[in-house]
This record gives C-alpha cells, structure tokens and sequence, in this order.
C-alpha cells in the first residue's frame, strides 16, 4: 500500500473548486508564507530554500538554493519562471497554473526577494489560455492585495511581475532557449558556455530561471521552515512531488506524494492513485521523468520515486511524469511516436539532433507500417550513436541542447527490453502485442 | 494608417511598454494580431515590425518557428487533436482519422465552408483526459467520437461560442490597474542594459 501521510504541499487546495481566487487564497493561509518572508532578510530567505534543499521540479532536478547562489551580482537581473510545461505527458505545472494560480504568484514573490529582484516574468505555455487567464487574474489581484508593485506590504521592497505567453515549441523548456523566446526571437538554444543564465540571461543580464513547481513549494518552505521541508523524503530527493500518471492506468492524474516513500507499483496500483492497470492487463513498460528518459520494465516496479533511486537504475525522475504501457501496448509505434516528436521538434541548428531525428522517425516508420529491413535494427542503434555517443547514461551530448541527447533513449530502451518485438515487425508487417 | 484596429492598437502599445526591450513584446503582439485577424497578415507583421523595432522579414522569421502562429488563413475553429504518447495509448490517432472524416478535412487542412481547421498536436499536457482535444487552445475534454461528433454539432449551432471564443490565446487575458513600473524606470533598466552589453563587448 503507498504512503500517503505527509502533508499536502503544494496541492492543498484541491478540494476547492474556488482554488484559484484570492478570497480562497487568503482563507487558506495564502501570503503569510510572504508575510513572514518580508520580516526576514534575503539572506535568510535563500538560507530556507537551501536548508530545503529543494531540488528544481522542471527536469534537471538541480537544486534551487545553489542556481540561486550563483547569480552574478549585477545593478540589473531578473527572475523568469518557467511555465513551458511541454515534455510528452507532464502535465502538473498545467494543474498548478489553473488552480492555484496565486500559490506560484506568492512563490515568485519570495524567491524575487530572497535574490532581491526587482523584475520577474513568468512565462507560461501559449497554449494554456484558462491558466493564462487564471495567472494574469492572480497578478492582477496581487497587485490591487498590496502584494505586488511597490512597497509590497509596506515594505521597502518593490517587484513587477509580466505574464508571457509562449506559443508553441517543445525546445522553449529548455531555459536558454525560453529566454530567446521572451527576447521575441525565434526559440533557439544558446550556446554554452555560459552554461548558466545565472552569469547571462535575459538581456545579457544574471537570471535565475525556475520551474512553476519549485516556485509553489515556496510558501509552505517559508511558513514550515526549510528543516520541515527536510525531513519529508529520504536521501538528497526532500520534500512531496507531483507525478503525473497517464498511460493504460484506470486513474490517470496529477498526485502529490513524498518522495522517495512510495514506489512505481504504488503509483500505478493504489486505488486511492492510479488504481490499476486498464483491465487488469500486466505492465509491460514505464517510461519515468518523460519521453527523454530511458524506459523501465516491470523489474523496475518495485523501485523508490526518488531522485537518486532512479537514476542508480539507469533513468531519470525527470519532468515528474509516468506513462504506463500495457500487454497489449505496441513499443514499436510508441518509439516511433516518440521519435516523431522530436524530430518535429527538433529547433533544427545541429546537425545530428535536425538530421538524425528525421531519419530514425522514418526508418521507425516503416518498421511500424510493415516496410522494415533485418538490418534496420543496427541501423537504428548505429544512428543513434551518432547523436549520443556511446548510448550511455546520462548522455553523451553533440548538440547544443539536451534534446538532441534525448533522442535515442526511448530507441535503445525498445530495442534492448523488447528486440524481438522489433524482429516480429519485421517478419510478419505487423505487432504480435497490440 | 493602423492595421491594428483602435483597441487592439491601444493594446499592443500597452504590451511593449511592459517589457524592458520592445522586441520582448513579439509574440503576445502576433497572438494579438491572430485575435483580430485569424492569422497572420502581412499588414499586421508589418505594424508588428514597427512596434518591436524590426523587420517584417525578421517577425514573419521569427513567427515561422511557432506552431501556434498561422501564415495562412484558417478556419473559425483550430481544432487540434494530440496523438502523443499518453494519447496514443488512449486511442488518439484513431480520435484524429475520426475528426479527419467528421470535418470533412485532412490533417492540416480547412474544411470548405471555411468553419474548421483539423491539426495533429504535440502533447498539450492534459494527459489525464486523454486523447486530449482542443479547439482554439480551449480544452474541450472530448475523448470519444461520440462526444467529439457532439461537440462538433454544438460549434457548428454556436452553442460553445461564450467557452470557445475566436482566435487569440490572449482573448480574456488583461492586466489590470496598467503599468506598474514606470517609464523612467524602464528606460534607465533598458539604458544599464545597453551599457553592460557594452562593455563586455568591448
């Protein structure tokens, strides 16, 4: 059975279906986390977060207080949050965003002083138009509570935060490529280094880039204290997170759950999360942290949702999502998809990420439609040794960004979990599963 | 002579004066321009270029790469259908061959009377009512024909007009009470900017 005890985080709301308004905020504890943050100096706010040590929801899994330690001290710098929730089948920041909306407005708000910022953007999906609207709506009545604008609370403090909307491109997650975006370009990733917008971000300028998670666990880290935060989880993976469950599962979700505590067969079977497979049919594959990470079998069922745990099995927690693939779940066409993302996606400046994700998408392609050679197997893995070398974990990279690196992962899971599905393909046109 | 009309032109001002560089302003500005014309217009890449300090050539440059921003004209609706992988685990591909034929249009195309444009999307991070459906970047929460030929019916009779307005993901987004920092305060932020770049080109 999952444990299920701590306490609910950042999804303390959910029961509310007024969750996104002030006037649900304020009854529900909202800005005192703020409150007492103003009362404190930054130094002790950042203390708190590092004390936390709170590590980013968005993909990476580096820790806040560090990125934060490492902004250049400049005259101008600013704070952009990352909102860009796109990785095939993450779907918590589009959760947060919707209902509480004003939860990630008070976190913004306390990293901004914490890092003494007078400028924050959040940038968020284009394609969100209820969370834009819901955002936009919580900054507008923070400002209008005496919590945004000038002398927040009476405060010596002042802050401006700006509502941007992307519109539509995977590669703008990557924050480099996000701050392009926001510069009004087209959303190409920077080279590195700087390998941090710490040093240059936004206009040239030291920025801190952060996920809509890490954002909303501010206010409880403030109110409860970084130790608080601390103790719940095991190992350097503290505090709740939110895993979002899709795939052949009776209950597909977003659930807060302590880190670390509960494992993949929690998730997917317990009737108060994911409630089961579809059918009662068995798992034949997870694929954790997003569609850039490796693939589990079920082997991996019993393994701890924690950041270290599912590395040390060759994976990543990543993005916070689970897909779940059944019996009768195709690999072949799910690789194939998968791979036809990223070659969609691909931003296009580097040449193994542009060429080699188009040309793995149609050799999968056929594969998948009954074309498929023997030999296309080894051409496969060969590619993609092209693109990430030595098909180690993490990734070997050529590229400028990740997403290149990402590429091969969901082929050489498929091919070494389920070769011979691969060769039935190959033999008889179609899927002996489903 | 603004292409912008009146309001939206007020609008669109408003938007570049929030940003400490105007071209920051370019993509709420094209979102802006798709609300009042359904997609991007030459005119209106035009007054955007003017707006952000560029060039046409760089907004239509910079506008190319977004999927959500239409060079072409389309159709009342954009109704997107995600074949991704939660969806199409959960039927998504056998969803958008359904909408293909319920519209009357292949992927990627305007149905002829002009109402409907059918797109295959990436993962819109909706996964737990998969497949996820949008029309108009409004989640739609429709995951079976039956309820997507229901849905279909009820756009076509007007009935989702107030859930699904036209174009434009910015449609009900307003900032309220204006511009918090004031010009000056931009202008000196924009001016210490320009400095640093400079020096470190130097």
């Amino acid at each position: 059975m999952a444990f299920l005890d701590s306490p609910r985080i950042v999804t303390s709301r959910k029961d509310f279906a007024d969750s996104f308004t002030l006037t649900r905020y304020l009854a529900t504890g909202g800005y005192a986390g703020l409150t007492k943050a103003l009362s404190m100096f930054p130094e002790q706010v950042a203390a708190e977060v590092d004390a936390a040590s709170l590590l980013g929801r968005g993909g990476a899994g580096f820790p806040a207080g560090r990125k934060w330690s490492m902004l250049r001290k400049s005259a101008v710098s600013y704070l952009v949050v990352n909102g860009d929730e796109s990785e095939p089948a993450t779907f918590k920041d589009h959760y947060l965003v919707e209902r509480d909306p004003h939860q990630l407005v008070e976190g913004v708000i306390i990293a901004a002083y914490a890092l003494q910022v007078t400028r924050a953007f959040i940038f968020l999906r284009g394609e969100f138009a209820l969370g834009l609207e819901r955002v936009q709506q919580a900054v507008n009545e923070a400002y209008e509570h005496g919590a945004l604008g000038r002398h927040i609370f009476g405060s010596s403090f002042s802050l401006d935060i700006v509502v941007h909307p992307g519109a539509g491109a995977y590669i703008c997650g990557e924050e480099t490529s996000l701050i392009e975006a926001l510069e009004g370009k087209r959303g190409f990733p920077r080279i590195k280094p700087p390998f941090f917008p710490a040093v240059t971000g936004l206009y040239g300028e030291p920025t801190v880039v952060n996920n809509v998670e890490t954002m909303s666990n501010l206010p409880w880290i403030v109110t409860h204290s970084g130790a608080a935060f601390a103790a719940l989880g095991a190992g350097r993976s503290t505090g709740t997170r939110l895993f979002a469950l899709a795939g052949r599962v009776n209950n597909p979700g977003v659930y807060e759950i302590e880190m670390v505590k509960n494992t993949f067969r929690d998730i997917i079977y317990d009737p108060a999360l994911g409630g089961g497979v579809i059918g009662d049919k068995a798992v034949r594959a997870i694929i954790p942290g997003g569609v850039s990470a490796p693939w589990f079998g079920p082997d991996q069922l019993d393994l701890a949702l924690g950041q270290d745990e599912v590395a040390a099995e060759g994976s990543m927690l990543g993005s916070g999502s689970i897909v779940v693939l059944d019996e009768d779940s195709c690999v072949v066409r799910a690789a194939w998809r998968i791979t036809k993302f990223f070659s969609r996606e691909s931003c296009g400046q580097c040449t193994p990420c542009r060429e080699g994700s188009g040309w793995l998408e149609r050799i999968l392609y056929r594969l998948e439609h009954g074309g498929g050679r023997v030999e296309d197997l080894d051409l496969l893995l060969d590619l993609a040794d092209n693109i990430a070398p030595g098909l180690t974990w993490p990734p070997q990279q050529t590229t400028i960004c990740v997403l290149g690196s990402s590429i091969p992962s969901s082929i050489h899971s498929a091919l070494s979990l389920f070769r011979d599905d691969f060769v039935a393909h190959v033999d008889h046109g179609s899927c002996p599963h489903g | 002579m603004s292409h912008l009309r009146t309001e939206m032109r007020q609008r669109a001002e408003e938007l570049v004066s929030l940003y400490p560089s105007r071209r920051s302003a370019m993509l709420p500005l094209l979102h802006l321009c798709q609300e009042q014309d359904g997609y991007l217009t030459d005119e209106a890449m035009a007054e955007v270029a003017e707006l952000t300090g560029t060039t046409p050539a760089e907004v239509r440059g910079t506008a190319s790469f977004y999927d959500m921003f239409h060079l072409e004209p389309v159709g009342r609706y954009v109704v997107g259908v995600c074949t991704n992988i939660a969806c199409l685990l959960r039927g998504g591909e056998e969803l958008l061959a359904h909408a293909s034929e319920v519209l009357g249009c292949a992927v990627g195309a305007t149905s002829d009377d002009g109402l409907f444009t059918l797109e295959e999307t990436e993962c819109l991070a909706d996964c737990n009512v998969a497949p996820v459906v949008q029309v108009n970047h409004r989640y739609v929460r429709t995951t079976t024909p039956e309820a997507f030929d229901g849905l279909v019916a009820d756009l076509r009779a007007g009935r989702l007009d107030h859930d699904v307005p036209p174009h434009g993901t910015l449609i009900r987004v307003r900032r309220s009470g204006g511009l918090r920092v004031d010009s000056a305060e931009i202008a000196a932020e924009r001016a210490s900017a320009r400095d640093a770049r400079a020096l470190r080109e130097q």
